[in-house]
């Protein structure tokens, strides 16, 4: 299967990666065999399986509603990259 | 004492014939000594271990010891630990230190184990050989002596090194396509991924949710029976983990094999097997049968799709998971973003290696809008004919067994152009994962001088009958035993 370098561009954008064109050339051949791979699926007949998210179809289990998590802001604002009056910082995104 | 057993070097605690602290000196020396020829290592904690060390002494000393009281070891470094630096073989954490425990972290240190280090591994888990480190690969003991530089498998390669080096008698591993068993089987060492849910994934950085899963990593199934001890179980912590019960897993080790079932998949020794790998494997399962096995040939219609459905699930999966690593809360940020989606784009593109890149595009595209039900869903409604087999397989036999890997280690940097290629290592190990079952790799002998590996697959939560399977076996050869040269 071939995947195009508009279709890596727009996969880039919505998985946040910056790609060089040098890049998205090594892309278009590793993704497209990757695909030619996975294309191996469509051969399977899958009409009335049900799709398996859990292997011992677990449900999402619930706790009793009581704090139970303490306040640990500055143990985790002490390895972020960048922060100021217990704030994360960023760029700034409105003018 | 490097050449002995997590239960050897208990009884000798035990006896006092050596103490806790004298026992690490001993290891840290060795990684001091050795490990500059298999970059095994990641993080020596020489400082904590030896204080550690000494704690446990101390707990001795006041009648408190556990079988793990003092033993050395060293956690893959994909398992938080508190105030110790967690990388997971990525730039994009490289000076990450978390502020908590994995609850396997935290098992490990309540029973009074020490921990020497965090092993080397693949970037994020991804990856057969321990070649995508940001830290450098890893090498291979075996081979070394013929001067050959050989993979030691991955993700978790430099657990499996470390330990066939004998850097440490055990350590932690996990396993989303084969990545406990792969390493195992290409250095000669014994490694268990338990049953999906068993271990608890909190804490542990995630890669692929559905298939991750913590394991051990030792010589022999003995230690790896003591390691599960302290690792299965419920955590409230971790929404996957299952609510149930936990044998002593060292309590049925001794029990006879005389009528245990056993099943040769037919589709695991095809053409793809190299008949020297085959006839090591096919050696192994008659000494079962000497045991006193059954073995009667069975098959996994669907297990041809296993790498293509995994391909899609496991990467969907990875492209979500990884989408925390922003450059905002913690981890490597690029130098001067100008805007916010510079901030992050140049943060992943810059910390992200090139195989972790390749998985997240891969997963993205597969679950971007008109791809979804040709992808995602089509490869979880295969993911349950793969479970089905395993299901009717088990209706037959106890156990079924077949080759861990294609062929032994190959050689650094011969299949890194072709990332094809390289997922077809993990052809036997990844619908295991699938079906979220337990399996092991085991010692089963040698070819060209390297390690072969006898990978045994059990129904849900057979973990103990795994264990004892590859116990007996050990009990009657020495395949274990080897060291590299």
């Amino acid at each position: 299967m071939t995947i195009s370098r508009e279709d890596i561009e727009k996969v880039a954008v919505l998985a946040r990666i910056r790609v060089d064109d040098e890049q998205v050339s090594a892309l278009e051949s590793d993704l497209g065999n990757i695909l030619d791979l996975v294309d191996q699926l469509s051969a399977a007949d899958t009409d009335n399986v049900e799709p398996m998210a859990h292997p011992l179809n677990a449900v999402q289990r619930l706790r009793p509603d009581e704090i139970t998590e303490t306040n640990q802001r500055e143990a985790f604002q002490a390895i972020a990259p960048a922060t100021e009056n217990g704030l994360y910082l960023v760029p700034r995104v409105i003018e | 004492m490097h050449n002995k057993s997590v239960a050897e070097l208990s009884r000798e605690l035990e006896s006092g014939k050596i103490s806790s602290v004298e026992l690490a000196q001993q290891f840290l020396d060795r990684i001091k000594r050795e490990d500059s020829k298999y970059n095994s290592f990641i993080t020596v904690t020489e400082e904590q271990a030896l204080a550690d060390a000494k704690s446990a002494d101390e707990l001795r000393a006041a009648g408190n010891a556990t079988p793990w009281t003092g033993i050395p070891f060293a956690h893959k470094d994909i398992f938080c630990t508190n105030g110790v630096k967690t990388t997971c073989g990525s730039k994009m954490l490289e000076n990450f230190v978390p502020p908590y425990n994995a609850t396997v972290t935290e098992n490990f240190r309540k029973a009074g184990a020490v921990c020497l280090g965090k092993t080397n591994m693949d970037e994020f888990a991804m990856g057969s050989s321990n070649e995508s480190s940001h830290f450098g690969p890893v090498t291979n003991p075996w081979g070394l002596g013929k001067g050959e530089k050989r993979v030691p498998g991955g993700s978790s390669g430099g657990s499996a090194t470390a330990v066939a080096a004998r850097l440490v008698p055990a350590a932690t591993a996990t396993d989303t396509g084969g990545s406990i068993r792969q390493p195992a089987a290409l250095c000669g060492v014994t490694g268990l991924k338990p049953t999906y849910g068993r271990v608890s994934r909190y804490g542990m950085i995630a890669f692929a949710s559905s298939l991750d899963q913590g394991g051990t990593m030792a010589r022999t199934a003995e230690d790896n029976a003591l390691m599960l001890n302290v690792m299965a179980g419920f955590d409230p912590k971790d929404s996957t983990s299952l609510d149930r019960e936990v044998p002593d897993y060292t309590a049925t080790l001794n029990e006879p094999l005389k009528g245990l079932r056993i099943g040769l998949p037919k589709e695991y020794f095809s053409d793809e097997l190299s008949p020297a790998m085959e006839e090591q494997v096919r050696a192994a399962v008659k000494e079962y049968e000497k045991l006193g096995a059954t073995v009667k040939e069975v098959s996994l219609p669907n297990a041809r799709l296993a790498i293509a459905a995994y391909y899609v699930i496991a990467p969907a999966e990875a492209s979500a998971n990884l989408s925390r690593f922003d450059g905002v809360r913690y981890g490597y940020r690029c130098e001067d973003p100008k805007d916010l989606m510079d901030l992050y784009t140049r943060t992943r593109a810059e910390g992200f290696g090139t195989e972790v890149k390749r998985r997240i595009l891969v997963g993205t595209y597969a679950l971007s809008a008109g791809y979804f039900d040709a992808y995602y869903l089509k490869a979880q409604k295969v993911r349950r004919l793969i479970q089905q087999d395993f299901i009717n397989a088990f209706r037959d036999v106890d156990v079924l067994m077949s080759p861990t890997t294609p062929s032994p280690a190959f050689i650094q940097g011969e299949k890194t152009s072709d990332p094809v290629t390289m997922y077809l290592e993990d052809v036997f190990t990844i619908a295991i994962n699938l079906a979220g079952i337990p399996a092991m790799s085991v010692p089963a002998g040698f070819v060209d001088g390297l390690p072969v590996g006898l990978q045994i697959i059990g129904d849900y939560f057979s973990e103990a009958r795994l264990l004892n399977a590859a116990h007996q076996f050990q009990q009657v050869t020495d395949w274990h035993q080897r060291e590299p040269q």
